[in-house]
């Protein structure tokens, strides 16, 4: 875990966000490096998945910068980022419901078009090879962790460098979840940088190389994915206490 | 799935339908109000109530029997969603839709001048329910006040002609360009409500064109309406007489005049119109956009995680709408020969989203059979003109029971890679 490169992908600058008079994040800042997985953890109402929209300018920052391969993203429309390189998959497996599995993964092409869909496709098949034995399935009629592979798998065919996720693993039994994260290891192993917001903070940080810790908007900890593991106050909090 | 029949519940439902159409008939057909007097018709009375007890009786035997659970079955299963068909498959519409268009091309040669009005209404609703579709069906967008569009290309031929002096064909594509704009204005405002605060906003807007209509009298000659053009074929006019500069069609080939022909020229236009919005429509459903709106009605975070645009797809679905539903306009004042306030009211509206809902939101073709349905019924209907809208009413009663989901089932074809798209 110490090999990667540490070129920036992603960096918040002290970045505000407000809903109306609510201020859910507090001078954020934090940075994701190329190659990179790093986990997000806080509890309900903490500003984590704010803080994932609002690379997507949904709310937009009211102050700061959020900084993207060099470029100031801050004020960009989301369709410039997710046609250059950012994808998400939103909290609660938003898929398509009267669409097939193999529309809506199509669907996930449409920031880059669909000139690689096909082949993109088959690669998705073969991550998942649930989702290939109900291609042709509508997607409300599937369970909820077939709907969340579909999720990520939609996210992946716009062929995105950095991957946002948001709780992937909500709702989902203990079985999937190992699944789906290590199928997240096997995609991050092809140099995919992933952004991960999770409650489940045990599965998050052993997977990945770093983490924060976000508490009431504002970074609380940060640290390697083991040093967050490890310490008493993030066990405490997050996981159990055990 | 028990097939034996138990004639004893039978029984009970027939009595309990009898006692019930007694209650409700008793008042209504059981007692002849006469002045101040009144005669009472137990005859006609017993006739009723024993046709729903018998009718009662069969259903309540056939459902029981081995058919009729299968048909409830299904029924019961029928109601989830659209069926999605593999991209490459070939559909029916292929012969459908030659024989059809050949069927709509003789149609105006063959028929009395009488059900080519009804033809002619009949198509005009098509095109006003292919617009609403577009907002409601397609984009999810719940819009009651589509009478404004409709109103708007019909006003725009009239005012068009009387204070600009253009003729039929170049108002028709400003009617739509016009209808469009307004479906902007319209969408600004409206872009970041949903469901029923959407609802209440365009039923307003919907209600402010008829009114601006009705007491805008300098303008647009208030409640006594103002003169719609007939279109003309290449300067010639379907008129006794030239009034718009041109020939008569029948002086200039030497034929006996013929109020008909009138409504056949318009037919054969309005045909043509509705087919080419019939297939921009087929198409726009397959290219990114119709997907992006079909996105946006099945959830809208999921669209904003693809970056997707959703004022964008919003605007663009209520101008699709709107132009569709101004042409609808156009067409309408033409065959009237005349426009005024009274043909654009809220009933109007309700009539065309019913066309959309009873198609089955979504659908081409149920919007297509449903306009037909309704534009045509009460036509026929017209002894029991009283009972028109009763019927009407228990027509969609009967329907969102049976068929919550419209007519026609949503059917469509998956979409598939298509090479060198954006
Ligand atoms: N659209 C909104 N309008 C107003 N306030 C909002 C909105 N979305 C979120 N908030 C508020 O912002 C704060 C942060 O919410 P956020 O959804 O980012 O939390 P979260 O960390 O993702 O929580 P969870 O783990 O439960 O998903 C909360 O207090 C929430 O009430
Ligand atoms: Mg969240």
């Amino acid at each position: 875990m110490s090999n990667v490169a540490s070129e920036k992908m992603l960096e918040f600058k002290d970045v505000d966000v407000f809903y109306g008079p609510i201020q859910a994040l507090r001078q954020v800042s934090m940075h994701i490096n190329k190659g990179e997985i790093v986990s997000l953890i806080g509890s309900n109402g903490a500003g984590k998945s704010t803080l994932l929209m609002s690379i997507f300018g949904q709310p937009r920052a009211s102050a700061g910068q959020i900084i993207y391969c060099g470029q100031e993203i801050t004020k960009k429309s989301a369709h410039f980022v997710a046609s250059n390189g950012i994808a998400q998959s939103p909290e609660g497996r938003r898929v398509f419901p009267d669409m097939t599995v193999e529309e809506n993964l199509l669907m996930g092409t449409i920031p880059i078009g669909m000139a690689h869909a096909d082949e993109d496709i088959q690669h998705m098949f073969n991550l998942f090879p649930r989702l290939k034995e109900r291609r042709n399935q509508r997607s409300s009629t599937m369970s909820g962790g077939e709907q969340q592979m579909l999720a990520i798998a939609r996210a992946l065919m716009s062929r995105p460098r950095l991957l946002l996720l948001d709780e992937p693993s909500l709702g989902l039994a203990p079985i999937i979840v190992k699944q789906i994260f290590s199928i997240l290891k096997d995609v991050s192993g092809t140099g995919m940088t992933i952004f991960l917001v999770e409650q489940n903070a045990n599965h998050a940080l052993k997977l990945s190389d770093r983490g924060y810790v976000m508490v009431n908007g504002q970074i609380r900890m940060t640290g390697t994915g083991q040093e967050l593991l490890v310490n008493p106050e993030v066990r405490d909090a997050y996981l159990g206490g055990h | 799935m028990s097939s034996s029949i138990n004639i004893k519940k039978s029984v009970i439902d027939t009595l309990l339908a009898g006692l019930l159409s007694l209650i409700v008939f008793g008042p209504v057909i059981g007692i002849l109000l006469d002045g101040y007097d009144f005669t009472t018709r137990p005859s006609l009375l017993l006739t009723m109530v024993a046709i729903v007890m018998v009718g009662r009786f069969a259903i309540s035997l056939f459902v029981q029997s081995e058919k009729g659970q299968m048909m409830l079955y299904k029924h019961q299963n029928n109601d989830d969603g659209v069926i999605v068909l593999p991209p490459g498959h070939k559909s029916k519409m292929v012969y459908i839709v030659p024989i059809a268009i050949i069927i709509g091309l003789v149609a105006p040669f063959v028929a009395t001048k009488y059900i080519l009005t009804v033809l002619i209404l009949g198509l005009i609703y098509v095109l006003l329910g292919l617009g609403l579709n577009i907002v409601v069906g397609l984009a999810g967008l719940l819009d009651l006040g589509f009478v404004g569009f409709y109103a708007i290309g019909a006003y725009g031929l009239s005012l068009g002609y009387q204070y600009l002096g253009f003729g039929f064909w170049s108002m028709l594509p400003l009617a739509a360009i016009m209808a469009a704009v307004a479906g902007a204005i319209l969408g600004f405002p409206v872009l970041r409500m949903h469901g029923d605060y959407l609802a209440i906003v365009t039923l307003g807007f919907g209600e402010i064109i008829r009114l601006i209509l009705t007491n805008w009298t300098s303008f647009t000659g208030g409640p006594n309406g103002v003169y719609a053009p007939l279109p003309t074929l290449f300067g010639l006019e379907f008129e006794r007489r030239a009034k718009q500069g041109g020939t008569p069609f029948h002086e200039f080939f030497n034929l006996p005049y013929d109020s008909g022909l009138k409504y056949v020229f318009i037919y054969l236009s309005l045909f043509m119109v509705v087919c080419a919005v019939l297939y921009i429509k087929h198409r726009l459903v397959k290219m990114p956009i119709g997907r992006a709106w079909e996105a946006l009605r099945e959830d809208e975070i999921a669209c904003r995680s693809l970056g997707l645009n959703h004022v964008l797809i919003k605007l663009s679905a209520f101008m699709m709408g709107a132009s569709t539903g101004g042409l609808a306009g156009v067409f309408f004042a033409t065959y009237q020969g005349f426009v005024n306030p009274t043909s654009f009211t809220f009933f109007e509206s309700a009539l065309i989203l019913a066309i959309v809902v009873l198609g089955g939101l979504g659908s081409t073709v149920g919007v297509v059979i449903a306009a037909f349905v309704l534009t045509v019924t009460p036509e026929m209907l017209r002894e029991v003109a009283d009972f028109r809208v009763l019927i009407f009413g228990l027509l969609m009663v009967v329907m969102m029971i049976w068929r919550p989901r419209g007519l026609v089932r949503i059917t469509r074809t998956g979409f598939a890679v298509r090479k060198g798209v954006a």
